[in-house]
């Protein structure tokens, strides 16, 4: 084995790791900065990492006549999750199999995710898994349009959708940070992030208020190492959808070269970068009050409205 | 060269501003963020003409842009927030067309402007002709916000859109209107907004409301 193929490989295993281990660290930083901004001191931050070990070290329990669907769910959504883990740029622009890194196959894999979590509640048969899924599949149904036209408008200057060649072009063209298309694209990429993780202005991740939860309910029936899978895919795919945002709009650190030194500033900016926006997502979060769930369409819509004047805006300019 | 491209860049930068601030103004309920998104659009419609004097060497375009900055940045919003002040509960409860379905209809009216400005596009090189669109879907929008919406403020919010949709495609046409058009057209519209102020000032004070579904009956 040659340097070369030797180098890829390891960037998905580090990926893998990193973010694993990453990514409960992210829920307590998120959790930590809310806590301190209303004045609480809050668990520490590896208070998500303790839960998770008490969890997997308890017994799992199954609902009567559940069928594969509910036990398999919490695999499916890692899986998927670690899949774009170690398809994405995320670290390093060369991957193994950063040919395949698709923008729309990486909304799919996530996608998948959460189809699963949402059949897995269907499955239990109670009333509140019912509900959630059905407000899960009605945000879905909305946010992912406005997601597919937004990558258009970044997929539409280098003519590819496909991942690495979007983030090199916007490393070799400073000047597109700026540009109304790539401003438009962001807003509405916040907006479906925040949808899709079940933040704020859409759910609220902190209660258990069975008028209006959405992720909670889905996962009311998990427990032990199933609910420990559930959180861990959650957190997963917030620290992925985050990462991916950064990478988008702000590259600058990613690792270009084959050297150690550029992976590692790689780690430490993507690291910066994601807590600076997890911070700025969670002081946000203090600001703002929960939609009513009968104004989240509108919240979608005026994502859908960005990212259509987004690719407008590309083809003028283009 | 480099320079060039920054001037451009500046310039679709603040006429697509003029037009997500259109958008704004349906999406938010609130009659002060419907103001503050017609405030912010008349910042960004004297940007462009400030970025359109920069890189034209227009003196007269620089004087355009304080204009608009006087009057449309500053006058007018002022004019509207003490009208909010008024009726703080002057917000759109119950719009005839709903918000998600107007943005759907703001993005299609988006679509008609591209596809019906295409021949003047066409016809003409330069950065500031491709931007036509973004102005005459603003026109188009603030015609939708004077059908879909109830409220007095929201409709007047809807004419100026009209308004500042005008001026962006005259500014990039005709990269400069003479400056004593300009100051006519600007200042009639303050004009505008005083009398429609007052009338709707009237309005409030006979019946309590800025809403505009309420002058149903003719009276002597």
């Amino acid at each position: 084995m040659t340097g070369i193929t030797v180098w890829p490989v390891g960037v998905v295993v580090a990926q893998v790791t990193l973010f694993v281990l990453g990514a409960p660290f992210l829920v307590g930083l998120m959790r930590t900065v809310r806590c301190r901004l209303e004045g609480r001191t809050g668990p520490p931050v590896r208070q998500t990492w303790r839960d998770l070990r008490k969890l997997l070290g308890k017994q799992r329990t199954q609902p009567e006549k559940s069928s594969v669907f509910f036990a398999m769910a919490p695999v499916v959504l890692v899986a998927t999750t670690l899949v774009v883990v170690a398809f994405a740029p995320l670290l390093s622009i060369d991957t193994v199999f950063s040919g395949g890194s698709d923008l729309f196959a990486i909304v799919f894999l996530l996608l998948l995710g959460s189809v699963s979590l949402a059949l897995a509640a269907l499955d239990t048969g109670t009333a509140f898994g019912g509900m959630g899924s059905s407000r899960l599949m009605a945000i879905v149904a909305l946010a992912e349009p406005a997601l597919l036209v937004a990558i258009l408008a970044l997929a539409a200057p280098v003519h590819s959708s496909s991942l690495p060649i979007i983030v090199a072009g916007s490393l070799h063209h400073p000047m597109w940070l700026a540009t109304p298309q790539r401003i438009l694209a962001f807003g509405a990429f916040v907006i479906v992030i925040l949808a899709e993780s079940g933040r704020l202005p859409v759910d609220n991740p902190a209660t258990h208020l069975e008028l209006t939860m959405i992720h909670e309910a889905l996962m009311l029936e998990y427990s032990g190492p199933d609910l420990a899978f559930v959180v861990l895919g959650e957190s997963l795919r917030l620290l992925v959808l985050l990462a991916l945002l950064s990478n988008l709009f702000v590259p600058w650190g990613i690792a270009t070269s084959l050297t150690g030194l550029s992976f590692v500033v790689a780690v430490v900016s993507l690291a910066a970068k994601v807590a600076l926006l997890a911070t700025l997502v969670a002081a946000g979060e203090v600001m703002v009050a929960k939609l009513r769930l009968f104004r989240v369409p509108e919240l979608l819509a005026g994502a859908f409205v960005l990212s259509v004047l987004a690719v407008l805006s590309s083809l003028v300019i283009a | 060269m480099r320079a060039h491209g920054a001037a451009a860049a500046l310039l679709a930068l603040t006429s697509g501003t003029v037009l997500l601030c259109a958008a704004l103004a349906l999406w938010r309920r609130a009659a002060r963020g419907i103001v503050s998104a017609l405030r912010v659009q008349g910042f960004a419609l004297a940007g462009t003409a400030a970025v359109l004097g920069v890189q034209l060497h227009e003196p007269l375009l620089l004087v355009t842009a304080g204009l608009l900055v006087a009057v449309k940045g500053v006058a007018i919003p002022l004019l509207f927030g003490r009208l909010v002040q008024l009726d703080p509960s002057s917000s759109e409860t119950d719009p005839v067309v709903n918000v998600p379905a107007s943005l759907v209809a703001a993005v299609v009216l988006t679509l008609v402007a591209f596809v019906a400005t295409r021949p003047i596009v066409e016809s003409v090189r330069g950065v500031p002709i491709t931007l036509v669109p973004f102005g005459f879907a603003t026109v188009l929008i603030g015609f939708f916000v004077l059908v879909a919406r109830r409220k007095a403020v929201s409709q007047m919010v809807g004419l100026l859109l009209v308004d500042n949709g005008i001026g962006l495609v005259a500014l990039l046409l005709t990269t400069g209107v003479p400056l004593l058009i300009e100051l006519g057209g600007t200042l009639d519209v303050l004009l505008v907004v005083v009398v429609l102020r007052v009338l709707v000032t009237r309005m409030h004070a006979e019946l309590g409301v800025f809403d505009l579904d309420s002058l149903q009956e003719l009276r002597d």
